[in-house]
């Protein structure tokens, strides 16, 4: 038997495996292929305060090993969210973690504020990240100030804890980190997708609706595992590891290099029973190793001789 | 909705049309006409996602897909051989709706292209149902309508047409429609499948005609299982919005898409 619980210090998880927000619907998508219940947590599409649009399709493009997206975070809102989704989610007894939008900083708050009295949220994933939502790919999460000030709004707006979703597209990702740190994140998430484009070459249009898309799946993962292997090292508070997770041994190394938990997004889109799959490959190598509890690997990377 | 790893049975190739038999009990079962499966065609990251492929065709146990080989995903579908596994999800999206009493009355079912691939299982139950479908069938040329014989052997009525002349009507699918019309004038209900411009055009005739009509709509897939909002397409419900294809459709009424 293998332990398999993650302590985050804010928040327990029956075991590593978070799914990502926007590849797992509102959860319940799910349930007609695995047990909701097994999963250690589940993080659901982003949510601004109103319902929204989301951008022109074409939405989605595939590119080597990996996808383009620019959904543009459409969604039902908090509302609507709050009647229709969460009294069925709670039901599962999964942790449910809420991904926080905003178009205004101001929008971030009063999602939390709106959410806080609901029951059934254990925390709350601030997507300060996302790379669909202004035409120029700008986001709050490539300024250290920005991302400082929506922290500590969002902060001051609730008492759940925080995590802090950051973006790879920035020159320097552990500035960004401390920022989120000192403005009271209670845990960090990383990475968001890689903004990125492809063009039709016969129409010389782009290839999305949007002409940007953020890029995710296997072909990103030696970025992440790399940028998450920085913020570690920066910051104390605890980081979950995100981007290109497919198989055990893709999870193992965002652990090994200190990841507390991490988060499957893109390979729920392709094997809806990724999520338990993967935990039971990790699973199989602690067994194989004679690892007795997940913890003893977290951070365990050895660098030099 | 299952995930199954579907034995495949049978093959056939035309040129580059496919047609795959899969032994797949639980999807058999519950298939409707207009639902599709998605389809991992290799166990690589290249190509990544799903493929969605109508059901073509179900008998006990086994549902068929056809399929035009258009890309990477197809070709590597088109390799594979009898014997081989399949790893599908299925029965996905909502399907056609057959009103419950079709008794004797008459359907015209339009398929362009690769379009035709759900309207053989529509054809069948709505003659099951003892009602009457009437196929259009278009493509480019004579080699693009591989599936004339499969349809005369259900002892279903087929139209085909050819842009080019080679076989049936000499023109468009929408011009057959437009001549069809005239010799039928209680039609119940079209249900069309094709490509965009196709369908576009069949929608102008429909609503002229003042007929209740139903199209299976085609958008890039991300995961099939609306999971992730990349598949949407325009319609008006109590206002214009965008609305996942895989999850509320692929079929949807006439009088809802904006076109
Ligand atoms: C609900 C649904 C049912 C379908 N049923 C059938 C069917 O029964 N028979 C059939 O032959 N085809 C069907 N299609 C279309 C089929 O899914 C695509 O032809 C296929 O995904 C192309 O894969 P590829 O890797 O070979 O092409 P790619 O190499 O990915 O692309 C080649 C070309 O196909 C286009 N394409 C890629 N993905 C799609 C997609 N999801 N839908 C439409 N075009 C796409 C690309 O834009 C490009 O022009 C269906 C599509 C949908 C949405
Ligand atoms: C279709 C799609 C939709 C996404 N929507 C969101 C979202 O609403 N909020 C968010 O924070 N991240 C969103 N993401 C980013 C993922 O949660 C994840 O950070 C990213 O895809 C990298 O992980 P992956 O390679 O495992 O997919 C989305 C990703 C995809 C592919
Ligand atoms: S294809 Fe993912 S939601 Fe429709």
């Amino acid at each position: 038997m293998v332990d398999l619980t993650i302590n985050l210090g804010f928040i327990k998880l029956r075991n590593p495996i978070i799914t990502a927000s926007g590849t797992f619907g509102y959860g319940l998508e799910f349930s007609p292929f695995l047990d909701l219940r097994e999963i250690g947590a589940i993080i659901v599409k982003g949510l601004y305060f109103n319902e929204r649009e989301g951008n022109p399709p074409p939405r989605i493009f595939e590119t080597p090993c990996g996808m383009l997206n620019s959904i543009g975070l459409q969604g039902i809102g908090v509302k609507k969210f709050a009647e229709e989704i969460l009294p069925k989610l709670t039901d599962y007894g999964v942790p449910i973690i809420v991904n926080v939008c905003g178009e205004e900083d101001d929008e971030y708050a009063r999602v939390v504020e709106f959410l806080s009295s609901k029951k059934g949220i254990s925390c709350f994933e601030l997507n300060i990240s996302c790379p669909n939502v202004r035409k120029d790919g700008k986001c709050p999460a490539i300024s250290p100030e920005w991302t400082y000030n929506i922290v500590k709004l969002v902060k001051q707006s609730t008492k759940k804890p925080v995590i802090t979703k950051l973006s790879p597209n920035v020159t320097d990702i552990t500035e960004i980190a401390i920022s989120a740190e000192e403005a009271g994140t209670d845990g960090i998430s990383l990475i968001n997708t890689i903004l990125g484009m492809a063009v039709d070459i016969e129409t010389r249009k782009p290839r999305l609706g949007n002409v940007f898309g953020g890029l995710s799946g296997p072909a990103i993962k030696p970025i992440a595992l790399r940028m998450v292997y920085q913020v570690v090292n920066t910051v104390k508070v605890p980081v979950i590891g995100i981007g290109g997770i497919f198989k055990g041994v893709d999870a193992l190394e965002f652990l090994i290099v200190g990841a507390k938990a991490v988060q499957v997004g893109t390979a729920n889109l392709i094997d809806p029973l990724a999520p338990l799959r993967i935990l039971n490959e990790i699973k199989d190598f602690c067994e194989k190793k004679g690892i007795t509890k997940i913890e003893d690997i977290i951070g365990t990377l050895k660098v030099g001789d | 909705m299952f995930v199954d790893s579907a034995q495949i049975i049978g093959k056939k190739i035309w040129s580059d049309w496919v047609l795959l038999s899969l032994k797949t009990y639980k999807i058999a079962e519950q298939a409707r006409p207009g639902q599709f499966i998605m389809a991992k065609v290799n166990d690589s990251f290249h190509p990544l996602l799903r493929r969605p492929f109508s059901i073509h065709n179900v008998s006990s146990g086994e549902i068929e897909i056809f399929f035009q080989i258009v890309g990477i995903g197809t070709t590597i579908l088109s390799e594979k051989k009898v014997g081989e596994k399949l790893n599908i999800i299925g029965p996905l999206g909502k399907g056609f709706n057959i009103t419950s009493s079709v008794q004797n009355k008459e359907y015209y079912l339009i398929g362009g292209g690769r379009g035709i691939a759900p309207l053989f299982f529509l054809a069948k139950e709505i003659k099951k149902a003892g009602g009457k479908p009437y196929v259009l069938y278009g493509a480019k040329t004579e080699k693009d309508l591989p599936l004339l014989k499969k349809f005369w052997d259900e002892e279903i009525q087929v139209y085909p047409s050819t842009e080019d002349g080679t076989l049936g009507w000499h023109g468009l699918i929408t011009e057959l429609f437009e001549h069809k019309l005239k010799e039928r004038n209680k039609i119940e209900k079209i249900f069309v499948c094709g490509p965009h411009e196709m369908m576009k055009k069949i929608a102008l005739i429909a609503e002229k005609n003042k007929l209740d009509a139903e199209y299976s709509l085609e958008s890039i897939f991300g995961c099939g299982i609306g999971a992730c909002w990349g598949c949407v397409v325009k319609l008006r419900r109590e206002k214009e919005k965008w609305v996942k294809a895989c999850s509320e459709g692929p079929v949807f009424s006439g009088k809802e898409i904006i076109w």
